[in-house]
């Protein structure tokens, strides 16, 4: 039988399957043939989808199938899975194989999930095109000649193009929104703390978050609840059974005003994006929200923020890749020789600059000007959220100031890609969840690029952000 | 910020770059500092008290995996199989 993989939802594949209309290995295999390797999405694909949803036939034969056993879901190349190569995107772990599950991937094998292949992404997720990724580049959805986003572009393209039907991805400050938006697709950056984060490849660990991407908000919604979680193995992760109560203690059915930061939205976003924005604020209204203007006094300083604290942590955290362990090796003299040639080799561009900007950072004299005054301002910023949170139930910003950009036209200067983050940082740097949602199309050079409608909400209210994207969507 | 800061950054993270490289970076540092000094705008009073509440969450090694459970995979990552008796051989430090 032909499966219509385009209006194909999570729920629908398992009644199918639980009914025998199809079987995972029927599924697995439509998406596999589905593969454009034009798009560049994936930088592996598994051997042994087949037999990983030959596994999940059986449990829908033996009665023990749940809601995500057989769904073939793409997973970002930074989250390990045992066995498999993960390599980030990075030359430097070219040829690692993961000695070990991520959390998310232990979750999601228990219910049977079934593993496409592993997505391309900027090196260690450095990034917001996957221009940076040592594995060439992610080509957009819409149009061949634009990136897909990033970092999480390869996720975003298989979801967007009928490769998966859901996948991962990870964001560190905007790498699942942006991409999400730029693909036409929804896309969750789950609570701080929600998620576990172990097995997933390190970059800046006080924003790193995993989350789903899918292509309705049902699935996104499956997604979250099946890797959400305290984990023993990330001690940032939130403790169960407080963080679940006052989750319980949401009230969803009340009537809900959204808050609009217009002070922030005065400059740098283009007109047609801008008039987007206002329909689906009034789209909102006609759904009975109440809308009101709120002022977020230092979220200017949030992409200054984060492009010093983020750095910092980079350069601590790749410090591993160093030629002895694991991964990538480039001989020298002596053993420093190694660890020079090995990095010099071994990491791309971009990631060369944020470690050196991220050690120029912490180094001896400046670290007060910029680590320390950027920790303070961290501060502030979340005080500002706290405040507005108080008045309204969530911030509303367009995801990105534009649609997608053409491959190459950012140029050499990092400034120009870091401020296309404008929107999408703040809830790293706050730590609040955020989702992107489809809008609508703007048109460049003849073709439609979709756009995205970013929801922001305090810390824990995702499934705020669940109803609010449901009431939008339909 | 001069060539001889970006030399003595990458010593100090050790990542070898060409010349011409420590060149380019030299302007992109410029570029991307330029652009975070802003923060310098705002005046906070005292750095140390209002530097936040961020600290580190340790848990008791308890349970730890057996000896010797994981050793096989983890040495496989070795590059170029550098390893004898259970260990990593790394050169000469001292």
């Amino acid at each position: 039988m032909v499966i219509d993989l385009k209006t194909l939802t999570i729920k629908k594949a398992h009644e199918a399957m639980k009914a025998g209309d199809f079987t995972a290995q029927e599924l697995a295999q439509a998406y596999l043939d589905n593969i454009n390797p034009e798009l560049n999405a994936f930088i592996l694909i598994f051997d042994d989808v087949l037999e990983q949803s030959k596994k999940a036939d059986e449990r829908f034969k033996n009665g023990t199938a749940e809601l995500l056993t057989g769904i073939p879901m793409a997973i970002k190349n930074n989250i390990l899975i045992k066995g498999k190569r993960t390599t980030a995107g990075s030359k430097i772990l070219e040829n690692y194989k993961a000695t070990y599950d991520a959390t998310v991937i232990t979750k999601l094998k228990k219910v049977g999930a079934v593993f496409i292949g592993g997505t391309n992404l900027d090196e260690f997720a450095h990034g917001s095109s996957t221009e940076n990724s040592a594995y060439g580049v992610t080509k957009n959805t819409y149009d061949l000649e634009r990136v897909a986003g990033g970092s999480s572009g390869g996720s975003a393209v298989a979801v967007a193009s009928d490769m998966a039907l859901v996948a991962l991805g990870s964001d560190t400050g905007g790498s699942i929104r942006q991409p999400a938006s730029f693909n036409g697709i929804l896309g969750l950056k789950t609570t701080y703390g929600r998620v576990s984060r172990s097995g997933a490849v390190a970059m800046g660990s006080s924003f790193d978050q995993i989350g789903p991407f899918a292509k309705n908000i049902e699935d996104i919604k499956i997604v979250y609840d099946c890797i959400k979680g305290e984990d023993k193995m990330d001690s940032t992760t939130l403790k169960n059974g407080r963080t679940e109560e006052l989750e319980q203690k949401i009230d969803l059915d009340k009537k809900m005003t959204i808050g609009i930061p217009r002070h922030f939205l005065q400059e740098g976003i283009d007109a047609d994006v801008m008039e987007n924005f206002e329909e689906s604020i009034k789209k909102l209204k006609e759904k009975g929200y109440e809308v009101k203007e709120i002022e977020l006094p230092n979220i200017k300083y949030s992409l200054a923020v984060y492009y010093i604290l983020m750095p910092a942590e980079v350069s601590a955290n790749l410090s591993r890749y160093d030629g002895v362990r694991f991964g990538f090796k480039k001989e020298g003299e002596n053993l420093l020789e190694d660890y020079m040639k090995t990095k010099g080799e071994g990491f791309g561009k971009e990631t060369r600059r944020r470690i050196i900007l991220g050690t120029y950072i912490l180094s001896a004299g400046y670290k007060d000007a910029y680590y320390k005054k950027a920790q303070v301002l961290r501060n502030i910023i979340r005080k500002d959220f706290e405040k507005a949170f108080s008045e309204v139930d969530v911030i509303l910003t367009p995801t990105t100031p534009s649609p997608a950009f053409v491959i190459g036209s950012k140029g050499d200067d990092p400034v120009q890609m870091y401020l296309g983050d404008i929107f999408t940082v703040s809830s790293n740097v706050v730590g609040n969840p955020a989702i992107s949602i489809p809008s609508g199309f703007v048109e460049r050079d003849g073709k439609n690029l979709p756009i995205g409608l970013q929801i922001l909400a305090p810390h824990l209210y995702e499934d705020v952000l669940v109803k609010i994207s449901d009431d939008f969507l339909s | 910020m001069e060539i001889k800061d970006i030399e003595n950054l990458v010593n100090l993270c050790r990542i070898e770059l060409s010349e011409d490289e420590k060149k380019e970076l030299l302007g992109e540092m410029d570029s991307v500092l330029g652009f975070v000094d802003q923060i310098q705008k705002v005046k906070i009073e005292d750095l140390k008290t209002e530097a936040g509440e961020l600290r580190n969450i340790m848990r008791e090694d308890e349970n730890p995996y057996a000896g010797g459970e994981f050793t096989d995979d983890i040495l496989a990552e070795v590059p170029d199989n550098n390893t004898q008796d259970g260990y990593v051989k790394v050169k000469k430090i001292l």
